[in-house]
């Protein structure tokens, strides 16, 4: 019912690309929800080319499991690199997705430099702008070393960088946690389409994408296996 | 999540554990420096209490003022004007007043029903006459859940509720969720004291409490509400305490794992002995904590999400809860 409202959206195609259109419905973060805020027009030339390993709908791997381990084994050099052997630092994931990778993170980074990095989870559901938008969703968790975040550099890791509203609501739920020296940004994917002025820190992979297109990322913790996959956005992908 | 919290006897099963692992994360929060989250900034809860209360009222309104709600307490003791008038009128100022919920406590059962049809905010039923309570239910469930280390719902619990079981709204309930979750649940009253209808309860019943305590996990004491005993359904306050009352001695027959539990406020040397309301098996402290996390819980998933209905029809009704189960779908999905 909510969502037939931009069924009459049926000449968006050239303007797919703009970030600002109809931007306060964007989903805000790393797994856009159901609403899918543009039309069926699939005549407009805009989809992406049909993948090879086209599963359901086209659906294309953007990311193997190699190259996302890759990705992860540079991003925790550049942590490292970047914060002189990760003294104080504290990897935060955002759940449910930034938080094995944040694990993983640390985990690499111990093994470079015979150390253990502290990491944990943020939840940062209650301080979204887009709570009003959907109905109430279940709430992930948030656990902190004991040490807690101040005087620590704070290192937020998210799967996927889309719109930055995710990230708003991390740095909201920070403040209320204590004080960091300082906060970084790590992501796996960054799918361009900033709605706020955020950038990444660390980033894996830079992945142009259209607005109408889906990026998932797969871990092997939470959904069996690594991969990012890049879709075209349906109602069958809600 | 209904429209509404009238009766724990709405809820699913999933409703239930919703709110549970809800109240679950926000408990998290309660040993936080700052304990405030600006999730409901902005909206409006109104206290509409009838009735005494003290740690109902200060938990609602706790809870909503950790979510960063508007509170307004609006404490109507000793109206003279016919109930069913004044609660329309007070319901019709509420709306002008622009409440996006409405706790209510009342001493007539039905009270939140009636009022759910003429406002359009979220009712929540703080406590109806004998009717329900069902937040003190969720708090409760949550406080077993939590000692007795369940994941999940409360499948196999033993859980007996001793004491007046007719006039409290804290029994029938815990009765209703309590069966909802999965757990077993025993009354034991002294006969009076049960209502008619409890043939057609989830539930078993006893009057012989001694036989019964080697078998529950959880033992409910419920207070002997001397307000409503308006005749004599039992000899004496003694004779009560020796047959119903939990000593230290009933204590002892106990498993060794599981908890005393009671709603406040107690009568001590009543229905339960300081000794037994101050050992480490009772949870009587920790529940009235645990309540205030479970209303959070409640007021954010009313009030934290879009209004399907966008608060045009008072009465929510099919096509919300179809509605809101494909969300539920939905939101699992994402």
């Amino acid at each position: 019912m909510m969502r037939a409202r931009s069924a009459g959206d049926g000449r968006s195609g050239p303007d797919a690309r703009s970030p600002g259109r109809s931007g306060d419905r964007q989903p805000g973060g790393s797994a856009p929800g159901r609403d899918s805020n543009v039309g069926h027009d699939e005549g407009s030339g805009g989809s992406p080319p049909p993948s090879d390993q086209a599963a359901a709908g086209s659906q294309k791997r953007v990311l193997e499991p190699a190259e996302i381990r890759r990705a992860l084994t540079r991003i925790a050099h550049e942590i490292l690199e970047r914060t002189n052997g990760a003294d104080d630092v504290l990897l935060l994931g955002i759940p449910t997705r930034g938080v094995p990778l944040a694990r993983r993170l640390a985990d690499r980074a111990a093994e470079f430099e015979d150390r253990t990095v502290p990491w944990g989870s943020l939840d940062v559901t209650m301080y979204r702008d887009d709570l009003r938008l959907r109905p109430a969703r279940a709430l992930g968790r948030t656990e902190l070393p004991p040490a807690g975040i101040d005087g620590k550099t704070v290192v937020i890791v998210d799967d996927v960088l889309y719109s930055g509203r995710t990230v708003r609501a991390a740095l909201d739920a920070l403040n209320d946690l204590g004080r960091p020296r300082a906060v970084q940004l790590a992501v796996l994917v960054d799918r361009g389409h900033r709605e706020l002025p955020i950038r990444a820190d660390y980033v894996g992979k830079n992945l142009p994408t259209s607005q109408r297109e889906m990026v998932r990322v797969l871990l092997s913790e939470t959904d069996g296996e690594d991969a990012v996959l890049l879709s075209e956005r349906t109602e069958a992908h809600v | 999540m209904n429209r509404h919290l009238i009766s724990a006897a709405d809820l699913s099963r999933d409703d239930a554990l919703l709110i549970l692992d809800t109240a679950d994360e926000l408990a998290r929060m309660s040993d936080r420096p700052i304990k405030k989250l600006p999730t409901l900034r902005g909206r409006t809860v109104v206290n509409l209490f009838f009735e005494d209360s003290t740690r109902t009222r200060i938990s609602f309104e706790a809870a909503a003022k950790r979510l960063s709600a508007d509170v307004i307490n609006f404490s109507v003791k000793g109206s003279s004007v016919a109930k069913g008038e004044s609660l329309k009128d007070t319901a019709l100022t509420l709306e002008a007043m622009g409440a996006d919920a409405v706790v209510i406590r009342h001493d007539a059962s039905g009270a939140p029903h009636r009022l759910a049809g003429w406002i359009r905010g979220h009712v929540v039923n703080a406590g109806d006459g004998m009717h329900e309570h069902p937040t003190q239910a969720l708090l409760d469930a949550f406080t077993i859940r939590r000692r007795l280390g369940r994941a999940e719902g409360l499948d196999g619990v033993r859980v007996t509720i001793v004491g007046d079981v007719l006039h409290s709204r804290v029994a029938r309930s815990n009765v209703a969720l309590l069966n909802i979750l999965g757990a077993e649940v025993t009354l034991v009253a002294p006969p009076t004291l049960v209502p008619v209808a409890v043939g057609s309860w989830p539930c078993e019943i006893s009057y012989d409490l001694n036989a019964v305590l080697p078998k529950s996990d959880v033992i409910m004491m419920l207070r002997v509400q001397q307000e409503r005993m308006t005749a004599a359904y039992f000899p004496s306050v003694r004779e009560y305490s020796r047959r119903y009352g939990l000593d230290t001695g009933r204590m002892g027959m106990l498993p060794e794992h599981a908890i005393v539990m009671h709603p406040g406020p107690m009568n001590r040397g009543v229905e339960i002995a300081a000794e037994v309301a101050d050992s480490p098996r009772s949870t009587i402290v920790e529940q009235v904590a645990n309540g205030v996390s479970v209303r959070m819980a409640v007021l954010y998933l009313l009030l934290g999400g879009v209004d399907l209905l966008g608060g045009a029809d008072p009465r929510g009704t099919a096509q919300d809860a179809k509605a809101s189960m494909e969300d539920r779908e939905s939101m699992v999905n994402r």
